[in-house]
């Protein structure tokens, strides 16, 4: 069902972001305390880090169908 | 007419008469209606037209009445005459009656009939029928006149009839016509020979068994009256024995001088005799009565024999009228020598009174003289004394002297006495002369009656004897003369026959052929008829078989489609229906040689083939769900599609409100083309069931919207595909069927 991609987007999305940014906000602590003696801003920077990375993911995955690639005809692409 | 000329002559006359004066007696009866003036004339010719009309009437009755042939001719030219002459004569007398000998020969016939077949009985049949002949008719001829025309008309019945039939054909006739007037005799129907003979055997036995009952019964009577009179006689001998001894014995009595003692038992045995005498009497007169009364039965019998009328029971008839007779004769003999002897008895008794009275006087007589003298005094002639003999013998003296003068005395009355008893004795004597002279001329009258009977029977066997002779020979050239007859009628009657029967036979094959040859046309005709109608069933039979054919195919193909329509219901609501597949198999199996239904039928999209397609009302509720996801990506396109972009028509969609449904325009226009607005358009659409416009509509989003709804779209077209190529075929197999229905 083309409407329950979105929702699946999304899903995929938060599911995403919320691996990224536990992720991120996991090295970032780890860096924060392994390398960066405890402070904050590793921590911040990972989370950063992953929050961004999962909004451009989830950017990506919504834009996917908008991207015109190499390998599929145009004609495939938009359907009436 | 006649009297009508008459009328006007003679008012013309008068006229004439009166007029020229002519000194003729009319004329003054002129005179004096002249003088009346011409007032008068008018009512003189009408008074001499009613006279003259009137005298005419008058007489023609007159005339009639004295002649009937007149006035039968006046009755048939006149029209209601025979009404005045009725009013006026009475009835016309009938016309002489020739009927009479008419009337016997029906009965006389049937009778010589019978006698043909049988003459056992004819006497008897004769009397028989002579005998109810003058009770039949009531005017009686007598009978010699009935018995002459009797011959006669046995004359003319032998010459007439010798065989039954041409008897049957007579009769029958002549007993129609005179069925009327023989009550007695009502119908002298044909008989046949064998119930004739029947009919005879019957009367002969019938007569037998009267002719043995009536001889037993006139036994009976003979025998019983016999006996009784026997009785009566012998009890009338005893009578006369009894009177006789008792007469004899009073005689004795009153002459014998016997001694008192004997006497005495003299006077008992007297009186037994005399109580005797009188029972004997008293029996012989019951017997007699009773004899009597035999007597009468007997005669009562004997004539109910002869009212029967059986010749052969006449010679025992008579014989019992001879014996009857003889009996009678008998016992009125012993009847009349009792009386006599009862007279004679009567006179000794008398005698012997006297006697006694004159013993009783003298007695008297000498009991007042003699007082103590007894009665015997015959044995007392020692006992008397003088005087009592003197006294006695001058009272004997007195007593002869009166004797004497009684008798000088009787002889002058002598005379006269004997001439009283002379005259007693002559009246008894007549009286008696009369009786005897009436019973015996009463006998001699029975006598001579029975042996006139005795003739009459002898001589009517004799006349029967010889009239059958006679007759048989009368028989015999009858039979032969009719056999002539018919042998000729026999053969005039079979050629007429013969004749007739082949102008019929002709006729008949004439009508035959014509007939057949009409049965053939019409035959003909009615076959052609049938052949045709045949053959035009025939053809309407096969085309109606083409039309039912065709017609099951149409409906085949309807119920199939009828099968596609329902699995299109069969849709739940978020599930799609069954795979269409094996519906549209069996449409393209029913209409397999049909190329639009099979066209349609792979018209389907496989997809609803394989899968089936969603119910409108599932694209319905799943459009809702897509309208808001589509308004939530409504400004996400290909140039405008980052994430912020898609918080951005977030944002559009939750702060923009359009209508939920508004009606589409029937042109789109470039503004109409926002997102918004063509859903509400598709919402509005879909509301109002059309899917079509709500798809074309919906094809109309663009970017992401258009990707969301992109299922739906198919799935909708999917759906409108399959609904419009099922209603394409439901309609062409509506058509077809239709179609068929309506063929001839």
């Amino acid at each position: 069902m083309s409407e329950k991609e979105l929702g699946k987007k999304l899903d995929r999305c938060l599911a995403d972001s919320a691996v990224k940014l536990g992720a991120g906000l996991g090295l970032g602590i780890v860096f924060s305390v392994v390398f960066f003696k405890r402070h904050t801003w590793p921590v911040a920077f990972g989370l950063g880090m992953g929050l961004g990375m999962a909004y451009t993911n989830c950017q990506n995955d919504l834009r996917a169908p908008y991207l015109i690639q190499r390998n599929i005809k145009v004609s495939n692409a938009t359907k009436y | 007419m006649l009297r009508v000329c008459l009328k006007g002559a003679n008012s013309a006359a008068r006229k004439c008469l009166c007029g020229n004066g002519v000194p003729l007696h009319p004329l003054q009866q002129c005179r004096s209606y002249t003088s009346g003036g011409s007032g008068s004339s008018a009512g003189k010719i009408v008074a001499a037209s009613v006279l003259t009309v009137g005298g005419g009437v008058g007489g023609t009755i007159l005339y009639a009445n004295w002649d009937p042939k007149f006035r039968a001719n006046v009755e048939k030219s006149i029209p209601y005459s025979d009404q005045v002459f009725g009013l006026a004569l009475g009835p016309a007398a009938p016309p002489p009656v020739i009927n009479k000998p008419r009337k016997v020969e029906p009965v006389q016939i049937s009778s010589m009939s019978e006698m043909w077949k049988d003459s056992k009985q004819p006497k008897a049949k004769e009397v028989e029928k002579k005998a109810e002949q003058p009770d039949a008719e009531g005017p009686p001829a007598p009978a010699p006149q009935e018995t002459l025309e009797g011959e006669a008309c046995v004359f003319v019945a032998m010459i007439l009839s010798a065989e039954q039939n041409v008897l049957s054909v007579f009769c029958i006739p002549l007993a129609a016509a005179k069925c009327t007037e023989c009550e007695h005799e009502p119908a002298v129907k044909e008989r046949p020979e064998g119930e004739v003979a029947a009919r005879l055997a019957e009367q002969d036995k019938a007569e037998q068994d009267l002719l043995t009952s009536l001889s037993s019964n006139l036994e009976d009577a003979l025998g019983s009256t016999a006996k009784v009179t026997l009785q009566a006689i012998g009890a009338q001998e005893a009578a006369l024995q009894a009177i006789a001894q008792h007469t004899r014995q009073l005689r004795e009595a009153m002459e014998a001088e016997a001694p008192p003692d004997k006497k005495s038992t003299q006077w008992r045995v007297l009186e037994d005799a005399l109580s005797e005498r009188s029972r004997s009497v008293d029996e012989a007169g019951a017997a007699v009565l009773k004899a009597k009364a035999e007597l009468d039965k007997l005669r009562g019998v004997i004539d109910g024999a002869k009212h029967l009328k059986i010749a052969a029971a006449r010679p025992s008839i008579l014989a019992a009228e001879e014996n009857l007779h003889s009996m009678v004769v008998d016992l009125d003999s012993v009847v009349t020598r009792v009386q006599t002897a009862q007279s004679e008895a009567k006179i000794v008794s008398q005698y012997s009174e006297l006697v006694n009275e004159a013993k009783a006087q003298f007695q008297k007589e000498l009991n007042s003289i003699t007082p103590e003298i007894q009665a015997n005094w015959k044995g007392l002639t020692g006992k008397l004394t003088q005087d009592d003999l003197n006294s006695l013998i001058a009272h004997a003296h007195r007593r002869i002297d009166q004797m004497n003068r009684e008798l000088a005395e009787q002889r002058v009355r002598e005379q006269i006495h004997i001439d009283s008893a002379l005259e007693q004795q002559k009246l008894e004597d007549k009286k008696a002369l009369e009786v005897a002279v009436s019973t015996a001329l009463e006998h001699n009258r029975e006598q001579m009656r029975l042996e006139q009977e005795k003739k009459v029977e002898e001589t009517r066997e004799v006349m029967e004897a010889e009239m059958r002779t006679q007759l048989r020979r009368q028989a015999a050239a009858h039979t032969d003369h009719l056999r002539d007859v018919l042998k000729v009628q026999e053969q005039e009657l079979r050629s007429e026959a013969e004749e007739i029967l082949n102008s019929s036979l002709m006729e008949k094959e004439t009508e035959y052929r014509r007939l057949t040859q009409d049965q053939l046309d019409s035959f003909t005709l009615d076959m052609n008829a049938a052949y045709a109608r045949l053959k035009g069933m025939e053809e309407a039979i096969d085309s109606h078989v083409i039309a039912e054919e065709e017609a099951r195919k149409a409906h085949q193909l309807w119920l199939s489609v009828e099968a596609l329509n329902y699995t299109l219901k069969t849709a739940a609501l978020n599930d799609p229906t069954e795979p269409l597949e094996g519906a549209v198999q069996a449409i393209k199996e029913s209409c397999a040689e049909d190329e639009f239904a099979q066209a349609l039928a792979t018209a389907l999209p496989s997809e609803s083939l394989s899968r089936g397609v969603y119910s409108e009302a599932s694209l319905r509720a799943r459009f809702y769900a897509i309208r808001q996801l589509a308004r939530r990506v409504a400004l996400i396109d290909e140039t405008r599609n980052s994430l912020y972009q898609y918080f951005l028509s977030y944002l559009q969609a939750m702060l923009l409100f359009e209508k939920a449904q508004e009606a589409p325009p029937a042109k789109l226009s470039a503004e109409d083309l926002d997102t918004f607005k063509l859903l509400s358009y598709a919402a509005y659409s879909l509301e109002h069931g059309d899917l079509e416009l709500a798809a074309k509509l919906v094809n109309q989003l663009k970017g992401e919207s258009r990707r969301v709804a992109q299922d739906w779209l198919k799935e909708a077209r999917l759906t409108l595909e399959t609904k419009q190529v099922v209603s394409l075929l439901s309609a062409y197999a509506n058509a077809v069927g239709l179609g068929t229905t309506m063929a001839p």
